[in-house]
């Protein structure tokens, strides 16, 4: 399996990347597949494919418990993609690192675990304006449990957050800052290393998803110093259901489990239980064990490519699509500034309603997302229904921009817009 | 499938020149409903008498689909007694579930939304007016301008 190695410049051959994913060969309405959606989910490479097939045909067995060779090597290859993980996101140690489902189970938990145990009347809860769903429902329903409070942060009219504004919120009171490392709308990155000083100089945790951040950043949670980050696998390479949580281990010491049940505990009487610590405190039941193997595969095929590498690449990407979009007469959402955002690109085309024009992109083999992406408070602070929204990955060239330019031409001239 | 067989021109006519898409301030009855899916809203109104369905119109926004969509129902329901409008509604309902031939006597210029049967997001954009409709015609929609969010 060749991977694509590193260059030298600090950027990617986009071109000899497509190569190692299969699904960018297949046709699509007879034209070439152009994948722009990768915001939503990414493609996986065959190092991947392969590592889950192998997986399943020389290793498969259930974690921890049997005596066998096949789940000792289970096991180990579990235990080492937990590691290879930690690693990648800069964790000083893999206990730190929980696997879950993706980023909704995590703050799921972390809202359980962590805000059930912790929140009181009155507590306030910070979220921004253009956060996914799943960091917002969780909040809310715990914020009922408890009696807590939840605080909306206003964004800026250009997509950027003010961190002043964020710090202004910020009383003996907050208890938790919710926010995104990069939005899956706008692109926008918050100043998190920033926020996360200012938030712990109140007394706040900060809980960052990192859905959008980690797949296209390098990310070293030790440096930004936050106190939850989480993981989504399927965005970044890996099998869906794969992906992950980190948590300060004095945070995840103190909390309690969230799914009770096998390999969770220490020990069981009828009228209580002792857990484990650390990660599998928060680890019942059988794990998606193929899917994190597949994980960490998709890990090492990231950091041949280089984390550094990926962002230049999306960085230029973006400022190509931001020009190419903005040529063409669309209105793109969120910083214009490329260092600012990150390549998802929302945009409106000539007043045709994002469904119809991904339907139109859709006969082009252009795929993007139309929809309010899981964020109608953003929708609504942005005044429209929905957004068609285009995002880049490391498979991503300018050529996939030009068809994208293309296909919305065409979208115009059909709907006579 | 070809774009001009799932946008037909009667469509994307209605879409640009949506009809009886009005504002109606002495509706007897009217319902507000948003497709969660893509944000679309839309009100439904109805002037009623003596089991008639007098006038109806609607506002509103979203994509061609849903807007033809509510276009052509206003005349296919106009004029129409309460159960001939539900049995409309019904057959509509059919035709997108793929249960019911779409025969262009039955349905006039709704047969050109047949096309959206493939597509099954879409579906719920074709039906939304419907839906709203019925609801308003049962009195048991919101008030007109408190869709719910």
């Amino acid at each position: 399996m060749a991977v694509t190695e590193r260059r030298g410049a600090g950027t990617l051959d986009a071109k000899r990347i497509k190569a190692d994913f299969p699904i960018l060969e297949r046709i699509s309405h007879g034209k070439p597949l152009v994948y722009l959606d990768s915001a939503n989910t990414s493609q996986k490479p065959r190092k991947v494919i392969d590592t889950i097939t192998e997986y399943y045909e020389r290793h498969n067995a259930n974690l921890y418990r049997a005596v066998y060779e096949l789940a000792e090597e289970a096991t180990a290859m579990f235990e080492g993609a937990r590691t290879t993980l930690a690693r990648f996101i800069g964790a000083p140690d893999p206990s730190t690192v929980v696997f879950t489902r993706g980023t909704t189970e995590s703050i799921n938990l972390i809202a359980n675990a962590w805000g059930r145990r912790f929140l009181r009347e009155g507590d306030e809860i910070l979220f921004t304006e253009m956060e996914h769903h799943s960091n917002i429902v969780p909040w809310q329903l715990v914020a009922e449990a408890t009696g807590a409070v939840t605080r909306l942060i206003p964004i800026e009219d250009d997509g950027t957050l003010d961190p002043s504004k964020v710090e202004a919120l910020l009383t003996d009171r907050t208890k938790v800052l919710a926010i995104t490392g990069q939005s899956n709308v706008l692109g926008t990155m918050p100043a998190i290393e920033r926020l996360t000083a200012s938030a712990h100089t109140a007394g706040a945790i900060v809980v960052v998803d990192g859905a959008q951040l980690v797949p296209h950043n390098p990310v070293d949670v030790a440096a930004l110093g936050v106190d939850f980050l989480t993981i989504s696998g399927h965005k970044m390479l890996g099998p869906t259901a794969s992906g992950g949580l980190y948590g300060r281990l004095e945070l995840l010491d103190a909390m309690d489990p969230f799914l009770g049940g096998g390999e969770m505990i220490m020990e069981v009487y009828p009228d209580h239980s002792t857990f484990k610590a650390p990660p599998h405190k928060f680890e019942a039941g059988t794990m998606n064990i193929a899917e994190e193997i597949g994980l960490a595969s998709a890990i090492e095929y990231l950091e041949a490519l280089g984390m550094e590498n990926v962002r230049n690449h999306e960085r230029e990407l973006t400022a190509y699509g931001l020009e190419a979009l903005g040529a063409a007469g669309a209105t793109v959402f969120g910083p214009k500034d490329p260092e600012l955002r990150g390549g998802a690109l929302s945009f409106w085309y000539k007043d045709i309603h994002p469904h119809d024009l991904a339907q139109v992109l859709d006969q082009e083999g252009v795929c993007v997302r139309p929809g309010h992406h899981c964020a109608q408070v953003l929708m609504r602070r942005l005044g429209v229904p929905a957004t068609t929204r285009a995002s880049f990955y490391v498979y991503n060239t300018k050529e996939d921009v030009d068809a994208l330019v293309a296909a919305l031409e065409k979208a115009g001239v059909f709907f006579g817009a | 499938m070809a774009l001009d067989e799932l946008y037909k021109e009667v469509i994307l006519d209605h879409y640009k020149n949506p009809r009886n898409k009005r504002e109606m301030p002495d509706a007897e009855l009217s319902c507000s409903k948003n497709n969660p899916l893509c944000g679309d809203e839309i009100t439904v109104f109805v002037h009623e008498d003596g089991g008639k369905v007098l006038d109806v119109a609607f506002v509103g926004q979203g994509c061609s689909i849903s807007q033809s969509s509510a276009s052509m129902m206003t005349e296919a329901v106009v004029g129409k007694s309460r159960d001939e409008v539900d049995e409309r509604i019904g057959a509509f309902r059919g035709m997108m579930a793929g249960e019911v031939e779409a025969d262009e006597d039955a349905f006039g210029e709704l047969v050109a939304l047949k096309g959206v049967v493939k597509y099954p997001v879409r579906v719920k954009c074709a039906v939304l007016a419907w839906d709203v409709l019925q609801e308003a015609l049962a009195g048991t929609g919101e008030a007109a301008g408190a869709a719910p969010h």
